[in-house]
């Protein structure tokens, strides 16, 4: 953690950071991510194992968070069918700003075992909404989630908060990642 | 002041307004992406109309284009919590059709992992229950013992959660060296966890309170909407397929069939049903020691098989015990390579078809224990 090191610095004495606002408040964000709780499929199962005793979700600071308006990103785990992708939509579009989409196994990421026949399901969370990090697996490992964590914490981390027109580009180039399907009203 | 006057009423003819709620697809207490439409009258429970297909993948469409061995995957993907007991029906299916017998410590294995996952499933079961109910502590108790249990798998078979281990005419490969001590080692654990788990949620007088009495599903209920599973059997029904049709070679080991037995409060509340996947878990330890006793050291683990399966011409039902209660598959072949029809009999389904039944006249906090006691999968729901 870069802002603890800065901390022991010999040559200023502790207590000052010296560092923009943008890193701190940056910092903050990254390690208290709350995230919608919601499973789909299998890969729930996997997901709240990661929740349990042996993997400790929480100390990547997530908390568990029932309405998607006290959420700050997402993990769509599992199969996403034609019926539920609406519904995804409307959770995402629920969510307070800014938001974070992760895709947990194959089928959220591509339609996984039923990519080929599969009639009824969504060939691919991000034909709906915008992923940020995807994790590939069938289920993905408990170990593969909490690596996908970590790269959606570098990713905030990095974001910009203060640069308007660098914000706004990363937006527009998030917006653009999604595919429009039509979805049948079901 | 003038006496009162005694007004005669009753509770049902003040008018309240029906509500109408929704609960699901996204909600942590529905297991799942089930959507629940419940009418209210102030707090109790009028009418429950689930809706289902949110999870719907297609299951019979893949199997009618894939050959017998690759349906094994979809097969896993039904009930995704118990998924070696999903394979057993139909691997078991397809060699009845094809007239194999499998060597006899294949036939062991399969038990054993059954029965593990068995187990896996119960914690599963009685760990979600509890946290309908507002208990985090056994979820995390349970959940580091069946994390136990998925590390064995995962040396037999290389998946955590779904497996492909059982194939047609055997085993995807033989078992690892250390395979009877792993799992000595963790019947003996599950048996010590289940001994807190009783202490600190079944008995526990506050657990008890919220489930004792609560959905109440009479025996000639259960058998009038086809329940299986610990939903019957905590009605008091002694119904087990390992007891009343015994297939692979359950008919070689000593157990019982435990039944709910009303012991807080009523024949086939909420609490029996849990109490009845609780002793369950200690049955499924004493077969799974039984077997190891037995299992032979030495043998093939796969039948020599042609290449392309092909069965003879026919139909066939092939049902199995699932931890959730009976699992069938009918399967149509037309002498193929690939199925003509696979349709499976979801337990799930079947079990969460009596929910609007038994949730009448209850509170509405109370349908959520009495769905979590269900014990639904909604992959099996909606295959
Ligand atoms: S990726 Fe695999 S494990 Fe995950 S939901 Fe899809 S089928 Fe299930």
């Amino acid at each position: 953690m870069g802002l603890l090191n800065k901390l022991d610095d010999p040559y200023y004495g502790g207590g000052i950071i010296l560092g923009t606002l943008e890193d701190v408040l940056n910092w903050g964000r990254s390690k208290s991510d709350w995230y919608l709780q919601f499973g789909l499929a299998c890969c729930a199962i996997e997901f709240m194992a990661v929740n349990a005793s042996h993997f400790d979700f929480m100390r990547f600071g997530c908390i568990p968070r029932t309405s998607p308006r006290q959420a700050d990103f997402m993990i769509v785990s599992g199969t996403v069918t034609m019926k539920m992708a609406e519904r995804i939509k409307t959770l995402y579009e629920q969510m307070a700003e800014p938001r974070y989409v992760i895709s947990m196994g194959s089928c959220a990421n591509c339609g996984g075992p039923y990519w080929e026949h599969g009639y009824h399901v969504l060939k691919g969370v991000d034909r709906v909404i915008p992923v940020d990090v995807y994790v590939p697996g069938c289920p993905p490992r408990p170990e593969a989630l909490e690596e996908g964590m970590i790269k959606l914490q570098k990713m905030i981390n990095e974001q910009a908060i203060f640069n308007k027109r660098k914000r706004l580009r990363e937006a527009e180039e998030k917006e653009k990642s999604v595919s429009d399907v039509v979805l049948s009203q079901n | 002041m003038g006496e009162l006057k005694k007004v005669d009423f009753e509770y049902s003819q003040l008018n309240s307004e029906r509500m109408r709620l929704n609960v699901g697809p996204q909600h942590p207490s529905t297991h799942g992406v089930l959507r629940l439409e419940v009418e209210l009258d102030g707090e109790i429970v009028t009418e429950v109309v689930p809706h289902i297909g949110y999870l719907h993948r297609c299951f019979e469409k893949h199997c009618e284009n894939m050959t017998y061995p690759q349906v094994i995957p979809y097969v896993d993907r039904m009930d995704y919590i118990c998924s070696m007991n999903n394979e057993l029906p139909y691997v078991m299916g397809v060699e009845k059709m094809l007239g194999i017998e499998v060597p006899e410590k294949v036939e062991y294995i399969r038990v054993i992992f059954s029965e593990l996952n068995r187990i896996a499933n119960h914690q599963i079961a009685i760990a979600t229950f509890g946290l309908d109910a507002g208990a985090f502590t056994p979820f995390l108790y349970l959940f580091r013992d069946r994390e136990f249990i998925l590390t064995i798998f995962e040396k037999a078979s290389g998946g955590r959660l779904l497996y492909n281990y059982f194939w047609v005419g055997g085993l995807a490969h033989d078992v690892h060296p250390t395979f009877k001590e792993d799992i000595r080692w963790i019947v003996k654990r599950v048996k010590e966890t289940n001994k807190e788990i009783a202490d600190l949620l079944l008995y526990n007088k506050i657990f008890i309170e919220r489930t004792a009495n609560v959905g109440i599903l009479p025996a000639d209920v259960a058998i009038n909407y086809g329940c299986s599973g610990p939903v019957a059997r905590g009605s008091g029904l002694p119904f087990d397929l390992r007891k009343d049709a015994p297939y692979s070679i359950y008919d070689r080991f000593d157990f019982n069939v435990v039944t709910g037995r009303g012991e807080v409060g009523t024949v086939g509340d909420c609490w029996d049903r849990n109490i009845v996947r609780f002793h369950e878990i200690e049955e499924s330890c004493r077969i799974i020691e039984q077997a190891l006793e037995q299992m032979p050291d030495e043998g093939d683990v796969r039948e020599k098989l042609p290449k392309k399966i092909r069965p003879p011409q026919g139909e066939i039902y092939s049902k199995a015990e699932n931890p959730k209660g009976e699992l069938g598959f009918y399967i149509v072949s037309n002498g193929k390579d690939k199925p003509e029809r696979v349709k499976g009999r979801g337990t799930s389904f079947v079990n969460l078809s009596v929910l609007p039944e038994i949730s009448k006249g209850y509170l509405f906090a109370d349908l959520i224990m009495i769905l979590g006691s269900i014990d639904i999968v909604l992959g099996e729901v909606d295959r």
